[in-house]
């Protein structure tokens, strides 16, 4: 969790918005630190967490959430994170040797989109009936949803399924949802048939708050990492849209956000 | 006080038969010592080396264990070729096992004790030797420099005692399960070695290395068209399901995925993957904008991080990205690994006779470094890289922009 990004965004563990949808984005840079401030972030304030992890192992999250003062392996033990290895499940679909499960179906048939990932979604976001009511509103956490485009599913259908998430979890559920989105499309490409571009826009469209990474547009420079823009959609009437920019350093343990210029590199 | 065993790094909690003192350092990582690797100075992760030593400086001190080598091939296929040589020629002096999938040349050259056709086409000769198998030796390895080179016997493991020596110490008995310093190749305690192309290996050394093997023309008898059975149409084709297939066959039965009880000893895995995405491997992603199997090489890059996660291996895969016409593709497969460099050569380009580019023979790009485990990684100082190909060491250095300054050099 990082203070500075807390007091940017004016949440808190204790405070925070319901039925948030929160899509982070990164163009030739890499953002995944912002999921696990989110990740900690909320399993501090004790919501229920379901983690979809398709790009890493678990021990890679367990190991940085412990930095960030949050340990993983309790946190799944005691029900409270419920969280989808996706490289694991996908090794039983890819090699025929077929005990995989229906979650990663969309590596055996790519045009059958992502049903069964919404179907593990939805089974795993509502708490345990009877059982402990103690955790808060659902939280879903997708890291990341631009490798199914990667693997062969379609924009539609990943855009059916974080509409059909947002129904669930943000909508009936209110609970939080957070998404991050990987692309690499040059600015002077118009036709773009990987279709990442296409996926942004149509998630931007879709969410409430987007926090888009980027390179420092003069160029690579060791003390900082890159700018955040931070964007509040208007939802109602009267709320008006409203951006800030801020630069960013990752660290250790955290990363640290600064107005344009004051970094401490340069003061 | 005496540490036991490693030199740099948290050591083992693994019991050694010979092991006299009941004194282990309480630690809370769970690192093997494996000959060959070690752990990272920036955060403990078990590391190899690529087998050349300013390549491990500029990706961060080595390539971790679990992770893959992404390396975009120059135009003629000649240095990446060479840097997937010094990969597996480290495997054979570290004692790990290979595995080597080629779609152009059979890795089981790399067995052969005969001497073979040297094509030494970077010194731009060609020694003609006595030719057993007129195959080219993709895989005829370069040898090892070493500091003695007594006889090339293959013993065993450091680990193992040595009765006679056991009584030898008697005062110094704090440092019995400590490795003897050995000559040949059978302990190799030092990190990254190196070699000189213009000789090959001993066949004797590379014969003692555990080899592995997949040329694709064998494997195509048994695969089958795909018929209309399935609805949907798989994303991968069939060279690359059935080398997944088979990769994994040899993980799990030769226990790098952990299956195998704890007495035997652990090794790793190093894979080799020649020209994936190439037309050879029935990929069409090199021959068309919108290739009908657009998705075919992501998806076989997917599985095998979800294998290498799981298992003790290293793998370092060339794709001819020079021959992709769609950029976004790239960067897909980019995203998917996790270390990518890129070389471009300038054999061929006007580039070979311009006096800016005369010290070097191409340049190297970082495209990507992983983040392993923690929330940073280790950014280069200097983004622009120049290689060199000598011929007992293949150089990385900074910036021809500082080529008036010949003081300012990487660390080699």
């Amino acid at each position: 969790m990082f203070a500075e990004l807390n007091s940017i965004l004016n949440t808190s563990p204790d405070s925070f918005k319901p039925g948030e949808f929160i899509l982070v984005s990164d163009k030739h840079t890499d953002a995944s630190f912002l999921i696990h401030h989110f990740l900690s972030f909320y399993l501090r304030a004790g919501c229920k967490v379901c983690f979809l992890g398709l790009v890493q192992s678990f021990s890679h999250y367990s190991a940085i959430s412990q930095r960030l003062g949050v340990s993983l392996t309790q946190a799944r033990e005691k029900g409270q994170l419920v969280f989808l290895e996706g490289l694991k499940e996908s090794l039983g679909v890819l090699l025929q040797a077929s005990k995989g499960t229906r979650t990663m179906d969309f590596l055996r048939d790519p045009s059958s989109g992502l049903r069964g990932l919404y179907d593990f979604v939805r089974d795993n976001v509502r708490g345990a009936v009877g059982g402990a009511e103690e955790w808060g509103p659902p939280v879903l956490l997708v890291d990341d949803l631009s490798v199914v485009l990667s693997l062969g599913v379609s924009v539609g259908a990943a855009l059916d399924f974080s509409h059909y998430c947002r129904a669930t979890v943000c909508s009936e559920l209110q609970g939080s949802m957070v998404m991050l989105v990987r692309c690499e499309a040059e600015e002077e490409e118009e036709s773009d048939d990987e279709g990442s571009e296409r996926l942004l826009r149509g998630l931007i469209h879709q969410c409430s708050l987007t926090l888009q990474v980027q390179g420092l547009p003069t160029g690579y420079c060791r003390d900082i990492h890159g700018q955040v823009e931070v964007c509040w959609r208007g939802q109602c009437d009267k709320q008006q849209a409203q951006k800030k920019l801020f630069q960013y350093k990752v660290h250790d343990k955290g990363a640290s956000f600064f107005a344009r210029g004051m970094s401490s590199a340069v003061l | 006080m005496a540490a036991p065993k490693m030199s740099v790094g948290k050591p083992t909690a693994d019991r050694l038969p010979c092991n006299t003192t009941s004194f282990q350092k309480k630690s809370r990582s769970k690192l093997v010592s494996i000959p060959g690797t070690r752990p990272s100075i920036q955060n403990g992760q078990l590391i190899v080396s690529t087998g050349v030593t300013s390549l491990d400086y500029v990706i961060g001190g080595g390539l971790a264990v679990g992770t893959l080598l992404l390396i975009e091939e120059d135009r003629y296929d000649s240095y990446s070729r060479m840097l997937l040589k010094y990969f597996l020629a480290e495997g054979v002096v570290c004692g790990h096992e290979l595995y080597v999938a080629s779609a152009l040349d059979h890795p089981n050259d790399i067995l052969q004790a005969n001497t073979t056709l040297v094509l030494n086409k970077l010194y731009g000769t060609i020694n003609k030797q006595e030719t057993a198998h007129p195959e080219a030796a993709f895989l005829e390895l370069p040898a090892p420099i070493l500091d003695d080179i007594a006889s090339p016997k293959t013993e065993d493991q450091a680990k193992s005692c040595d009765p006679e020596s056991q009584d030898a110490m008697k005062i110094a008995w704090r440092y019995q399960h400590l490795p003897k310093v050995q000559t040949a190749l059978a302990s190799s305690s030092r990190f990254g070695h190196y070699y000189d192309v213009s000789k090959t290996m001993d066949p004797e050394i590379s014969q003692a290395a555990r080899c592995h093997g997949f040329y694709l023309p064998e494997h195509s008898t048994a695969v089958t068209s795909p018929t209309a059975t399935t609805p949907g149409q798989s994303p991968m084709p069939e060279t690359y399901s059935s080398l997944l297939n088979n990769l994994q066959e040899v993980i799990h039965r030769e226990g790098f995925d952990g299956t195998v009880p704890q007495t035997k000893s652990r090794n790793i895995l190093r894979i080799g993957l020649h020209s994936l995405g190439s037309a050879l491997w029935g990929d069409d992603l090199c021959c068309r904008e919108n290739p009908s199997h657009g998705h075919a090489l992501t998806t076989f890059l997917y599985g095998l991080r979800a294998m290498l996660r799981s298992s003790l291996s290293v793998a370092v895969v060339t794709v001819p990205s020079h021959l992709i016409q769609n950029r976004a593709l790239m960067g897909n497969i980019t995203r998917l690994c996790d270390t990518a460099i890129a070389l471009e050569s300038f054999r061929g380009s006007e580039r070979e006779t311009n006096p800016l580019y005369k010290d070097y023979h191409g340049l190297l790009d970082v495209r990507q470094l992983p983040y392993l485990n923690c929330l940073v990684c280790d950014l280069p100082d200097n983004k622009d890289l120049a290689f060199k190909l000598k011929r007992k060491q293949f150089t990385i250095e900074v910036g021809l922009c500082h080529h008036n300054n010949p003081l300012e050099r990487v660390v080699t």
